[in-house]
């Protein structure tokens, strides 16, 4: 079954399409024989002894055994581990609501920042932007965010955000962008510099040294997400060579 | 559900924007969005897109006795509906703020500038009147739904067409479009309402704001006017102090924006009715574009290969005739008849009985082949 999941990698698959042990798989007696594990990304499901696909998209690969289907939704459900861009709604005690465009808000608690105390509280108005990441994110809890990481530092995490903009894209971009080594990123850096930060929840942030290179930016990105890379590369180069 | 709040850096950036004069998706300070106008196959059916704001408008007919005091003149009923399915924030059946404000603003706008002429729709007096009934439904907002609705509104009454009646004595007939054509109603004007935005206590002015502008506006002006330079209703909100230039020069802009949006209204209608005497088809469906997702197209079909030479040579033997060939084959893919076959996936048939494969090209021929003519084949 590997071998036919592996020859699918790179094609575009529906729910319902599924790939099965078949029964004249011969077992070499002489050959040693490892045990296949198949880890099961996003997208894929075990259903007995057959693996299914229930979201379409692109099959992909990771060496040495891990599938999953990229597809494309603006929706964000959480998933713990993930560093998203939230928008504190209200303060109540000792604990922030933040909302990341989920169903439910998140809890944020104040002792989650670096150096706080009982005593010293962090600086968080109603209406701030946070980078954080989920502690919990299923579907049982309400979702709890940190803004430290496992070592008590505070690693970029943390409220953010005076004198940018922020829009909504796809998750598909946010992924594409922060990929190891992003087309969209090497090409974008060589506009003009610029702070971004990117959320997983298909939220981004951008400023730039004046406000209508922050325009640029911003709609460079939304408008990028349905291109192909030449047509973003010529997009881009256009716009390096009006230099606002 | 509630709404995406808004966040502080977000407000503090689209002010400082404004007040560079730089807007968010690179409009000046007096222009419009794209708007779109189409319609639907039925009579007063008309969708309007301005920008990514999206409204549809339906126009029906009933007769029904009239008002007491009234009892020549028709009924015009208007109906603003904002569903979930145009914002997180709406809520169904719930009569919000805004939803009030809009329909205040419609009814104002229509039914006390006269724009229809309400005694043409009188059947009987005292007895049977034509009651017309206009419903906006909200698809999509992305702010300033009032100039939408407005255009939407009035565009679908030039289109609408009512059934034609005949009074002899007391009986009144009422024919079907089959028996006679329905007549178009009488419009004295159209007059289209154009919003106006104010920041930082009136000191900057947007036309047409989007929906994050609306967010952060002070004040709003709405002015009503027809292409005569009419005023027809001006309603300001927010609470901000205008000053009489300012409104006086709103009023200039409104009218050159009004001229432009009436042109293009009486374009689309023209559009729209050289079309359907040319038989041709409209609607809904054909005014949307073949919008397709080509990044992932598959160019190449998988072709089983194995022993072709072979089964191409028993095919040939095996086939007397001259293989046949179908012209155009016409069918639907999804919801539109189309004559090429492209964005399709097809793998290669493998037949169990008899082992003969079938091929078939993923060419854009008009004209196709079909080497086994004993086993048709149904392209789903």
């Amino acid at each position: 079954m590997f071998s036919t999941v592996r020859e699918r990698v790179g094609e575009v698959l529906l729910p319902g399409d599924e790939f099965s042990f078949e029964a004249e798989e011969k077992i070499s007696l002489t050959a040693p024989v490892k045990s296949e594990k198949v880890v099961c990304g996003p997208g894929l499901r075990r259903c007995g002894d057959r693996l299914v696909v229930f979201k379409s998209g692109v099959l992909r690969h990771k060496e040495p055994n891990v599938f999953w289907i990229d597809s494309q939704q603006r929706r964000y459900v959480p998933a713990k581990g993930e560093s998203i861009i939230g928008i504190v709604t209200a303060k109540s005690g000792d604990v922030f609501k933040v909302d990341f465009g989920g169903s439910e808000q998140a809890s944020l608690s104040y002792l989650t920042f670096e150096g706080a105390t009982k005593r010293n509280r962090p600086n968080v108005q109603v209406g701030d932007l946070v980078f954080a990441q989920f502690l919990i994110a299923n579907k049982d809890m309400e979702p709890e965010l940190v803004c430290i990481d496992s070592s008590g530092r505070a690693n970029g995490m943390g409220v953010f955000g005076a004198g940018g903009l922020l829009f909504r894209v796809s998750l598909g971009l946010v992924r594409r962008l922060l990929a190891p080594h992003s087309d969209i990123r090497s090409d974008l850096e060589q506009l003009f510099p610029c702070e971004l930060v990117v959320g997983m929840n298909g939220r981004i942030w951008v400023k730039s040294a004046t406000v209508q290179q922050t325009l640029i930016i911003a709609n460079l990105l939304q408008s990028a997400e349905t291109m192909t890379a030449q047509q973003r590369q010529q997009l881009f180069r256009k716009v390096q060579q009006g230099a606002f | 559900m509630k709404d995406t709040p808004l966040s502080n850096c977000e407000r503090d950036f689209l002010l400082k924007a404004i007040e560079e004069k730089k807007r968010l998706d690179g409009r000046q300070t007096y222009d419009y969005r794209k708007i779109k106008i189409s319609f639907g196959t039925d009579y007063g059916c008309c969708f309007v897109d301005l920008g990514q704001t999206r409204v549809m408008a339906q126009v029906s007919c009933e007769l029904v006795a009239p008002k007491e005091n009234r009892p020549n003149e028709g009924i015009m009923f208007f109906n603003i509906e904002l569903s979930p399915m145009a914002s997180p924030g709406f809520e169904q059946g719930r009569q919000s703020e805004l939803s009030v404000k809009l329909n205040r603003q419609l009814e104002r706008c229509l039914r006390n500038s006269k724009c229809i002429d309400t005694e043409s729709l009188c059947v009987v007096s005292g007895e049977k009147v034509w009651q017309i009934r206009v419903d906006v439904h909200t698809l999509n907002n992305d702010g300033n739904l009032m100039d939408a609705a407005s255009i939407a509104a009035i565009t679908a009454l030039c289109h609408f067409r009512r059934p034609d009646v005949s009074t002899q004595g007391q009986e009144v007939t009422v024919y079907s479009p089959e028996e006679r054509d329905p007549i178009p109603l009488s419009i004295y004007h159209m007059p289209i309402s154009v919003s106006f935005a104010f920041f930082q206590q009136g000191t900057y002015l947007l036309v047409d704001p989007c929906e994050r502008e609306e967010r952060v506006m002070d004040g709003l002006l709405v002015i009503a006017m027809n292409k005569h330079r009419e005023i027809c209703s001006i309603q300001s909100s927010g609470g901000i102090m205008l000053l009489k230039e300012q409104v006086m020069r709103c009023s200039k802009i409104a009218g050159v924006k009004v001229s432009e949006i009436t042109e293009l209204i009486n374009e689309a209608l023209l559009n729209d009715r050289k079309a359907r005497k040319a038989g041709g088809k409209c609607g809904f469906a054909e005014s949307m574009p073949q919008e397709r997702i080509t990044a992932l197209k598959k160019d190449e079909t998988p072709v089983e290969m194995t022993d072709v030479t072979e089964t191409a040579n028993g095919i040939i033997q095996k086939g007397e005739a001259a293989p046949q060939t179908y012209p155009e084959l016409n069918y639907k893919l999804g919801y539109k008849a189309c004559k090429k076959w492209d964005t399709v996936l097809w793998h290669s048939f493998k037949w169990p009985a008899g082992g003969d494969v079938v091929e078939i090209s993923d060419s854009e021929e008009e004209e196709v082949v079909i080497l086994n003519p004993e086993v048709p084949e149904k392209p789903k």
